[in-house]
């Protein structure tokens, strides 16, 4: 079973790899593949569409501007599992993809015990233990697949309806998805605004897929290390030495 | 949608705002609580009132279903509402009781449909209790039928809008009785102010517990709903699930009630804070960059 997942993760990646190309320019790491990329999209897509056209009808005495970008109340509530069925089938790739790398360790533990640093900015620079995610993505990575189970078991309910499941399953399912949504939107928040302006050079590892190996001696050390075999800490230091050299120089 | 002079909109679902058409309770004509009162101990089952409501709206021909009884159909239709309900009640010396109900929408005071409705005017409540769908508004979601405790909406799966007996709102509108009202042959089913019906019907409940054996007959209103619009006399009031599965105590699900109208805008107003957060996150604590920086090694160089 693991080895037909991970057959056919190797089959797509060698696949997009072949449709698509990775950027990386001299200095930087291949953080992100076109296989990874093209899932990352396809999840974000399907997961803003499904929330503008479900929030239009979550709260609809402030959002209700949100669905005539659907063509009205009625499109909204059609095409709403669709959108849906569509961002767990791409998140559900994502998972098989992801699934090694997204695997709790000690160093995790350690990682979210220290958060206070992190959030505060007073470490600059990650513990030397954090690897290709850090805990914090893997919070936010397995939040998403349980959210994903709860959206498609209540989600289904809400589609197909009152009259095949009674009118208990539903409103409880409603509840139930309105709270996996509500969760998903707040952790969304968190994850543009440190793949974007709270931590730079972090967006184009979506895009062309390279990051800087500074980005990664900073963010992902263990990782780093991996990639270069060369140590982080000394690597940063070696960087921070070259740069005062070209400061004092005239 | 009804005439607008005559029905003033009390409640609207989803809606932003006041409700068009002025204020509840400053319109110009005096609204009562109008009230359709069933008595089943005088139904006859003989259908006059399925057959007027399917008349007077206009609705396409339905296929009955046959199931060894005198019903026409298992449960109202989309395009059928109004539905006479048999059922045999066995006492306990073992003869039989014939009961027949008339079962269509209650226009509970406190409607779950119009609680559970996220479509802004998909379901008004008028101020004299009618509840009435607006299928131009309705988005097809039937959350409505999981709201209503006595499962009456239905969903048309071609239109993908939900139906329900509109309590004739345009007849009363017009100060015309409903249609099944008019055609009742035996005085069965009356129409008039909440009060009147009320009173009618306590007065029917005394009589058939005084002179009539009935000890346990009584009204059906039930107050966990505030009360409905449509009132039965039952021969037995504190077993109505007897006439074809009549609540006893029905209820809106919490869902629609705490859920919807207080979690709801609480918790979505705090994941808005979740965006609030990161930004002051960033013009607080800053951005984190990628070691060594090259503006904060500037900054912050002598600091070594």
């Amino acid at each position: 079973m693991g080895s037909a997942v991970e057959r056919f993760d190797n089959e797509a990646r060698r696949k997009f790899d072949s449709l698509g190309r990775n950027e990386v320019y001299p200095g930087e790491l291949l953080r992100h593949r076109v296989y990874t990329r093209f899932l990352h999209w396809m999840v974000a897509l399907f997961f803003f569409l499904a929330l503008f056209s479900g929030f239009g009808i979550y709260l609809p005495w402030l959002f209700r501007w949100f669905t005539p970008i659907f063509g009205g109340g009625a499109l909204s509530r059609a095409m709403h599992p669709w959108f849906g069925l569509a961002f767990a089938v791409f998140f559900g790739l994502q998972m098989l993809n992801w699934l090694v790398p997204m695997r709790w360790t000690p160093a995790d533990t350690r990682w979210i015990r220290n958060i206070r640093n992190v959030v505060s900015g007073a470490e600059k620079l990650e513990a030397p233990d954090t690897g290709f995610f850090n805990a914090g993505q893997k919070v936010q990575f397995w939040e998403i697949v349980i959210g994903c189970g709860v959206y498609l078991i209540t989600g289904f309910i809400l589609w197909i309806g009152a009259d095949t499941f009674g009118r208990i399953a539903v409103a409880v399912s409603y509840v139930l998805h309105d709270i996996s949504a509500l969760i998903m939107l707040g952790g969304i928040f968190i994850h543009i605004y440190l793949s974007t302006i709270g931590e730079p050079g972090t967006f184009h590892s979506m895009t062309r897929g390279a990051v800087s190996e500074a980005w990664a001696w900073t963010f992902h050390p263990a990782w780093y290390k991996e990639m270069t075999g060369r140590d982080p800490r000394q690597a940063y230091e070696e960087a921070r030495q070259r740069m005062r050299g070209a400061q004092t120089k005239p | 949608m009804s005439d607008r002079r005559t029905l003033q909109i009390k409640q609207m679902s989803a809606h932003p705002g006041p409700i068009p058409g002025g204020e509840p309770g400053k319109e110009v004509q005096r609204n009562y609580d109008v009230c359709k009162l069933v008595d089943t101990t005088t139904c006859i089952g003989c259908k006059a009132c399925e057959v007027a409501c399917v008349e007077w709206n206009d609705m396409p021909f339905a296929a009955t279903t046959f199931d060894n009884t005198y019903q026409t159909m298992p449960e109202t239709r989309w395009n059928f509402w109004n539905l006479i309900k048999f059922n045999e009640h066995q006492r306990e010396d073992g003869t039989i009781q014939w009961l027949m109900r008339k079962d269509q929408c209650m226009h509970c005071a406190d409607p779950g449909c119009l609680r559970a409705c996220p479509a802004d005017g998909a379901i008004v409540q008028y101020t004299n209790g009618i509840v009435d769908f607006q299928q131009e508004n309705c988005i097809g979601c039937e959350f409505c039928v999981s709201g209503c405790p006595f499962h009456i909406p239905k969903f048309n799966n071609t239109s993908k809008k939900v139906y329900k007996c509109t309590l004739c709102s345009d007849r009363v509108g017009q100060g015309l009785e409903p249609a099944c009202i008019k055609a009742c042959p035996t005085g069965c089913l009356k129409f008039g102010t909440k009060d009147d019906m009320k009173f009618i019907a306590e007065e029917r409940s005394k009589q058939l517990r005084e002179n009539f054996g009935f000890q346990n007959a009584g009204v059906y209103d039930p107050q966990s709903i505030g009360g409905t619009h449509v009132i039965y006399v039952l021969h037995d009031a504190t077993d109505p699930e007897r006439y074809g599965g009549l609540p006893k105590d029905p209820q809106i699900p919490w869902s629609y009630t705490i859920w919807k109208w207080l979690a709801k805008p609480v918790l979505g107003t705090f994941a808005l804070f979740g965006l609030l957060s990161v930004g002051l996150h960033y013009v607080m604590v800053g951005p984190r960059r990628p070691q060594p920086d090259p503006q904060e090694e500037g900054i912050h160089g002598k600091r070594g």
